[in-house]
């Protein structure tokens, strides 16, 4: 789970992580409260979407009065916001973050990950904050330090000068880094985080240490144990489609292509995406309605596709092992027949009670093609789209 | 000959009074596997499909010698049993369980290697012996006994597609082991290659990888200095867009690292016969082997 840039410093600021004074609008009239409250120009309007890349999009803007911080607001909000991250179609921004400008001395970047290769929680730090890590990482690898921490023993002294001394940093600027430091890692473990990131950490002209932005993403799979965070959870940022499937505990993903398709397992359903487009056509959409898919998850996942217009034809491909194929046929059948669809339909099962499964989508009535085995059931499709 | 699992594996289901654990231990029994107990907290005295059930992995243990765990616990607790089973010494846990937080995983991983068990999964369809033992969820039938090809796989119903095919070729196969989809798991490619180099009846081995993480590259580069049998290779999600989770917890590009083209590419390096298109997966490996 993604969550905003405002959220995340609410987080911050509970685990004593210095952040800029301010405060969250919806309105113009907010962002005007906030700025007499902070009552010190030059003010930082910043919109509020997942997305990265809101700088460059021109979402973030830096204003001189009050009048300013109620027409930029203004305009920002309500209005689509378009960055590398969103799309051509944008963003539209419903709140801002209004908050004070630091004079900055230099720029740093801190973030903390879980290592899948060596199983360990990674600290990543560079001089060279405020850029693209990736890119950092790619032209100039020395600037970045990494210190993986063993889970069980958890965050040492010893690891903090690790870090402060690869940033440079002096006495008194290690001091506050250290107790930043520790606070984040202790944030990262107790809400269940895959990243923390500040990007610019600032070090301000005034020698204090401040993060300037803040990005926080949560392992969806152990949500169940911060039921504090759900209310972070901003659907409005979601593809409406993708949230309609989670429902239903289906994962779909839309892609632009023609050819919808659904199939039981991530795995299946990625190397079936795959085989369409080597056969000459393009995906829809990921849909893996589950290892063990039920009649219910596929009537909800047909319903899914079929709402996207892009779909030209179907592409069902269960391989079910110990399902009951006569089961899935019927969840098939009485979701075409109750979207009274034209689209045509290939549908390839496995499973127990084949035949009969077969003589149910047969006996429809349905414009149903079925294919004896996953190459058949690709040709076919791919040449329903073509012709 | 097999590796991991085999005649001697005697059974032990966490989880075995839940509606899948209930499901499946009636069909592993079917399939011929010699399940011996079953653990569920509080319901120890009950009968399963007469398997008697425990209130810890201890006791089972202790009371019916079982050497091997098939883990069925909701996410919540998964990675407590698996902890219950790793302090029982069992010798092989079976995770099938999906969803378990990726801390709870970091933290088992840290602590397991210096165990006496072996974890196979998580979110993973478990490990099939074809004609001898089937610890897992996979459909029995569609695999061929007596080998002589080994199959490591990352996936699930993928792993059927790929087995399946084998087995109407003709291909039967010594062990199948789905390694699991989540980001961290505990046995994984390498461990699993190793196993098959050194089972004298593997003759050549089958490796389904997906796109997500830098397991398929560490793999090639074993394979490339370690494995003298043949081995066919299929990596999937060649369409799948960076930046999004595909289903698995673990199938995702992240940056410029984990894509499937990078896999492909580290794979046909070390002289991996890599299939691009599954439709033709048992002709390939009919050719090859």
């Amino acid at each position: 789970m993604k969550i905003h840039e405002y959220q995340a410093k609410e987080l911050f600021k509970k685990y004593k992580i210095p952040i800029p004074d301010g405060g969250i609008a919806l309105t113009p009239d907010e962002a005007k409260k906030i700025a007499c409250d902070i009552g010190d120009f030059p003010i930082l309007i910043k919109s509020q979407i997942h997305a990265g890349g809101r700088g460059k999009g021109g979402g973030i803007k830096l204003v001189n009065s009050f009048d300013e911080v109620a027409s930029i607001t203004k305009s920002i909000i309500g209005s689509p916001l378009i960055t590398h991250q969103t799309g051509p179609e944008g963003k539209i921004v419903k709140r801002v973050l209004v908050e004070k400008s630091l004079k900055i001395e230099k720029e740093l970047y801190l973030s903390i990950i879980p290592d899948r290769a060596t199983a360990k929680i990674v600290i990543i730090a560079s001089e060279a904050g405020g850029m693209d890590i990736e890119e950092v990482a790619s032209i100039t690898p020395e600037k970045i330090i990494e210190v993986y921490i063993n889970p069980l023993l958890g965050i040492q002294p010893y690891h903090c000068p690790q870090v402060a001394f690869g940033l440079k940093l002096s006495p008194t600027l290690t001091r506050q880094f250290t107790s930043i430091l520790i606070n984040l890692y202790r944030l990262f473990m107790d809400y269940d985080c895959t990243l923390v990131e500040i990007n610019p950490l600032a070090i301000t002209a005034d020698e204090n240490i401040v993060a300037l932005d803040a990005k926080i993403n949560f392992d969806d799979n152990a949500l169940f144990r911060h039921k504090d965070i759900l209310k972070y959870r901003d659907l409005a940022e979601e593809d409406p489609l993708e949230v309609e499937a989670s429902r239903f505990n289906l994962n779909y993903i839309k892609l632009n292509g023609n050819v919808g398709n659904m199939v039981n397992g991530a795995g299946l359903a990625m190397a079936t995406m795959d085989l369409i487009k080597l056969y000459g056509a393009e995906p829809a959409n990921f849909l893996d309605v589950g290892g063990s898919a039920n009649a219910e998850m596929v009537e909800n996942g047909f319903r899914i596709i079929l709402s996207d217009k892009n779909v030209k034809a179907i592409l069902i491909n269960i391989f079910g092992g110990i399902l009951r194929c006569d089961m899935l046929a019927r969840g098939v059948a009485k979701a075409a027949a109750e979207a009274g669809t034209k689209i045509p339909v290939v549908i390839r099962m496995e499973g127990t009670n084949v035949e009969e499964g077969r003589r149910i989508l047969a006996e429809s009535g349905l414009n149903f093609t079925i294919a004896a085995d996953l190459k058949e059931a690709v040709q076919k499709v791919t040449q329903l789209v073509k012709s | 000959m097999s590796i991991f699992v085999d005649n001697n594996t005697r059974l032990l289901i966490q989880g075995i009074t839940g509606k899948e654990g209930r499901f499946h231990t009636q069909k592993c029994i079917e399939y011929g596997t010699n399940v011996v107990a079953g653990v569920t907290p509080d319901k120890g005295g009950q009968k399963v499909d007469d398997v008697p059930v425990f209130n810890t992995a201890k006791e089972a243990m202790e009371k019916t010698g079982a050497n091997c765990s098939m883990i069925f616990v909701p996410p919540a607790f998964a990675a407590d049993a698996i902890l219950e089973a790793v302090e029982a010494e069992i010798e092989l846990i079976v995770a099938i369980t999906e969803g378990i937080p990726v801390i709870d995983m970091i933290k088992i991983k840290n602590y397991i290697k210096n165990t006496k068990s072996r974890l196979i999964g998580p979110n993973c369809p478990g490990i099939i012996t074809p004609g001898q033992c089937k610890v897992g969820i996979m459909p029995g039938h569609i695999h061929k006994s007596g080998g002589p090809i080994g199959v490591v796989s990352r996936s699930g119903t993928l792993t059927y597609e790929v087995v399946n095919q084998l087995t109407l070729h003709g291909i039967g196969q010594t062990t199948c082991i789905g390694i699991g989809g989540d980001p961290i798991n505990e046995t994984n490619f390498i461990d699993c290659l190793d196993a098959f180099e050194k089972d004298p009846d593997t003759e050549g081995i089958v490796m389904v990888g997906e796109i997500g993480g830098n397991a398929e590259e560490e793999a090639a580069e074993f394979i490339k200095k370690h494995v003298t049998k043949k081995v066919v290779g299929f990596i999937a999600g060649l369409t799948a867009p960076p930046g999004r989770r595909m289903g698995h917890a673990g199938a995702i590009i992240s940056g410029s690292s984990g894509t499937a083209q990078a896999k492909i590419a580290a794979m046909k390096e070390s002289d991996i016969y890599v299939c691009e298109d599954l439709g033709s997966f048992g002709e390939m490996c009919a050719g090859v082997f």
